[in-house]
């Protein structure tokens, strides 16, 4: 009994009890390593995703071009520059066998064969020229066209002998550069790897967004603010809470069914439109926002509310004025974490006819669109191998759109971070 | 407070914005002045060709729209009626099926011209570095049913399957179910190794089409035969790591990758150009355009690409550079002959 009234001092010297202090070091020490190595493998996924992204993708910005004289004068072109800038210039550049005179001057240039060198879009560039230029006509001219694929892979990575042989004399007579390719950032999808453009996409993915944005933040942060500050905390409250949180998790897929079956089926709205894409996310993206604006909105001290309370400010003005400008920097996140995953996906885009060749970009919300992960996905199934190096191109586009979003949602919230 | 006015403003503005171009875009569901076509995705690479080629020549136009659903899921859009909401043309990897036919014929799709556009061969392909397989259809069934003799299949080598090849395992990289090319492997190649092994089944096939396809064109799914998903350029990259696989894919990859892959001869066929559109080679299969009379008139250009397309399939012509194999000049004839004239299918004549 007298020993467990006083214990025996504890002896810090003991064998075991030194044992039992190194092991609960050793064990803070591995936890240490164990957290750092976590963050570093996820660092280095990170810088490998990056790197093979970059090196695959960088190659999709440049391209080869080959320089091919054309004596506009002397061809065999029907063509006079009044009518080119009249308003009938597209048809008649259209009714102009321009293939066959840019096949005929490549073949001047580079001897037999040398149509082949060209891409076979490469018409469409002297078209372009002359549309420009109609004074082009009347003499002879240096145009810049697209290599062929095959000469573009030779000149930028490896590429079959023959192929390098005739870059490397083409580079020596300095008839072929290689250089940043604008017009991929401004054109649409293509059937020739050299000739396509992420513009569709892109402006596909920028209207579908600023659908969901415009739909999914104003329902989804109104519902939030009603559940929290209005709603009587009943069987029903509950009832829609558990049904919001379940529908976060829902995958994404079945949204695309139900888009599907309600706004293409019941409302007719136009198959592959932008404007459908945007509400069947929207409906997706809407749970994400609801969740982080009730959190946020949760966080706001009480205090607050009932000093506004106390100075004579309506339910109204309490909301406006003092809950949501506090609850701002939380709901930011929930939608920026929404919108990301809003712009990857690509699974309920298919079920509503997203996934179409379209080769102008849309005009309107009603117009056929594509999405940017949609066209990685149809380039990566692409027979010609050309397309490898624009996947890996339009997904850094994909990126740097992710980066620039996420950009803009940070800076709001940092200008409405208000701390106490 | 100001910022947040002046955000709920700024939306509230976008949206107005954004009605307006809803507005002047305007029609919708009542009309439509563009092409739609849905289909194979086997024959999506070349109408979009034609669709390029055709936007290229008609300055104005509205760049059709082309959407690759599968043969199967674009005849369920296309049989789904007339009118603007539904898609003018069926890209197809197989002939339209009679219960298609039916379901386009309840719902008003009456008359439907059937344009062959070409031929595809399903290749088999192996590695550079492979064992130089050669195989038959027989030893295909053999090694893919999922029952070739009642019982599972227990073979686990190709030698198991035919003592002259390697004692090396069966490893086939192929398209899902969802797939025309899954169709044309069953039909083409396991119904035929089926019927030269098991001469009784031709028989059973017009007895008993459920049975015959339970004995016959039913793939084992064990793992020797491994669905690789609709993107083929993996089923490419997966041989190449793997020599000892075999992958079966739609011509046109083979022939872009002849420098990473050997084609497998079928029955001491090679599969090139040559032998598919002679029909030679056992695996190739003809290629389909389903268009809806109907819409002939009423969708603007829509028989301007028809014609084009129809200028398109030439040997020596823009379709056959990327990867279509020509019909027969009398197939071709007739296909151009039903664009002209504007004939319906007979519905008497499909499977």
């Amino acid at each position: 009994m007298g020993s467990r009234l006083t214990p025996a001092p504890t002896d810090w010297r003991d064998t075991a009890h030194q044992r039992r202090m190194a092991k609960r070091y050793a064990a803070e020490r591995r936890f240490r390593w164990l957290g750092l190595g976590a963050v570093l493998l996820s660092a280095g996924f990170l810088v490998v995703l990056l790197v093979s992204m970059l090196s695959a993708g960088l190659g999709g910005f440049v391209q080869t071009q080959i320089a091919l004289p054309i004596d506009f004068a002397h061809s065999r072109l029907s063509l006079d520059p009044a009518t080119l800038r009249g308003p009938g210039a597209d048809l008649a550049l259209a009714a102009a066998d321009l293939g066959g005179a840019t096949d005929a001057a490549a073949i001047a240039a580079y001897g037999p064969g040398g149509d082949s060198l060209l891409s076979d879009g490469a018409w469409t560039r002297v078209r372009d020229q002359l549309k420009a230029d109609p004074s082009l006509l009347r003499r002879r001219a240096t145009v810049w066209v697209p290599a062929a694929d095959r000469i573009d892979i030779a000149a930028k990575r490896e590429g079959a002998p023959a192929d390098e042989a005739i870059v490397a004399k083409l580079k020596a007579a300095h008839t072929l550069t290689t250089s940043f390719n604008a017009f991929f950032l401004r054109s649409s999808d293509a059937t020739d790897p050299t000739m396509v453009g992420i513009w569709g996409a892109l402006k596909g993915s920028l209207l579908t967004m600023a659908v969901t944005l415009l739909i999914a933040f104003p329902v989804g942060v109104l519902s939030a603010l009603y559940l929290e500050e209005y709603a009587p905390h009943n069987r029903w409250t509950d009832l829609i809470e558990v049904s919001i949180n379940n529908l976060a998790a829902v995958p994404s897929i079945i949204f695309g069914l139900l888009g599907l079956a309600v706004f293409l089926n019941t409302f007719h709205l136009p198959r592959s439109a932008a404007i459908v894409g945007g509400l069947t996310l929207a409906l997706m993206t809407m749970p994400v926002i609801v969740i982080a604006a009730r959190n946020a909105i949760k966080a706001v001290p009480p205090s607050i509310r009932d000093a506004a309370f106390g100075v004579g400010a309506s339910p109204v003005q309490v909301v406006f004025h003092h809950v949501l400008p506090l609850a701002m920097p939380g709901i930011l996140t929930g939608t920026i974490i929404g919108m990301a995953r809003a712009l990857g996906e690509t699974a309920p885009l298919l079920m509503i006819g997203m996934r179409a060749f379209i080769t102008a970009p849309p005009g309107g919300l009603r117009d056929p669109a594509t999405v940017l992960p949609v066209q990685i996905f149809l380039w990566s199934d692409q027979v010609n191998r050309g397309f490898v190096e624009k996947t890996s191109a339009a997904i850094l586009v994909l990126l740097i759109f992710l980066l620039a979003m996420n950009g803009v949602a940070i800076y709001l919230r940092n200008r409405f971070e208000t701390r106490w | 407070m100001h910022r947040i006015m002046t955000i709920v403003a700024a939306s509230a503005l976008a949206t107005g914005l954004a009605g307006c171009t809803d507005q002047a875009n305007g029609g919708g569901a009542g009309s439509r002045d563009q092409i739609k076509v849905v289909g194979s995705s086997t024959v999506f690479p070349f109408t979009t060709i034609v669709a390029e080629r055709f936007v290229e020549k008609t300055p104005g136009v509205k760049s059709p729209v082309i959407e690759s659903t599968g043969t199967g899921g674009g005849m369920k859009l296309f049989c789904g009626g007339v009118g603007a909401d539904h898609p003018d043309i069926e890209d197809a990897s197989r002939r339209m099926k009679r219960s298609e036919y039916d379901l386009c014929k309840a719902n008003g799709v009456a008359d439907i011209m059937e344009v062959q556009v070409g031929l595809d061969g399903i290749a088999f392909a192996e590695a550079k570095s492979g064992p130089g397989l050669r195989l038959t259809t027989t030893d295909l069934f053999k090694a893919m049913a999922a029952a070739p003799d009642g019982k599972p299949n227990a073979a686990k080598t190709w030698k198991d399957v035919n003592p002259a090849l390697p004692a090396m395992p069966i490893q086939i990289y192929g398209p899902p179910a969802t797939s025309g090319t899954r169709d044309a492997l069953a039909e083409l190649i396991l119904a035929r190794g089926c019927e030269a092994m098991l001469p009784d089944m031709a028989e059973v096939r017009e007895k008993n089409p459920a049975e015959f396809a339970q004995k016959c064109t039913r793939i084992r799914e064990d793992g020797a035969y491994v669905d690789a998903g609709e993107n083929d350029n993996l089923i490419v990259q997966k041989l190449q790591s793997n020599p000892n696989a075999v992958g079966i894919f739609g011509y046109s990859y083979l022939e872009e990758n002849r420098d990473k892959l050997n084609g497998i001869p079928i029955n001491g066929t090679e599969p090139t150009y040559e032998t598919i559109s002679r029909n030679q080679y056992p695996g190739s299969r003809p290629l389909y355009l389903y268009v809806k009379k109907a819409h002939l008139s009423a969708i603007r250009g829509l028989r301007e690409f028809l014609k084009l397309y129809a200028a398109s399939w030439n040997p020596g012509g823009p379709l056959v550079a990327k990867g279509l194999i020509a019909s027969p000049d009398d197939v071709r004839k007739k296909s151009e002959t039903i664009v002209n004239w504007e004939t319906t299918l007979d519905p008497k004549t499909l499977p």
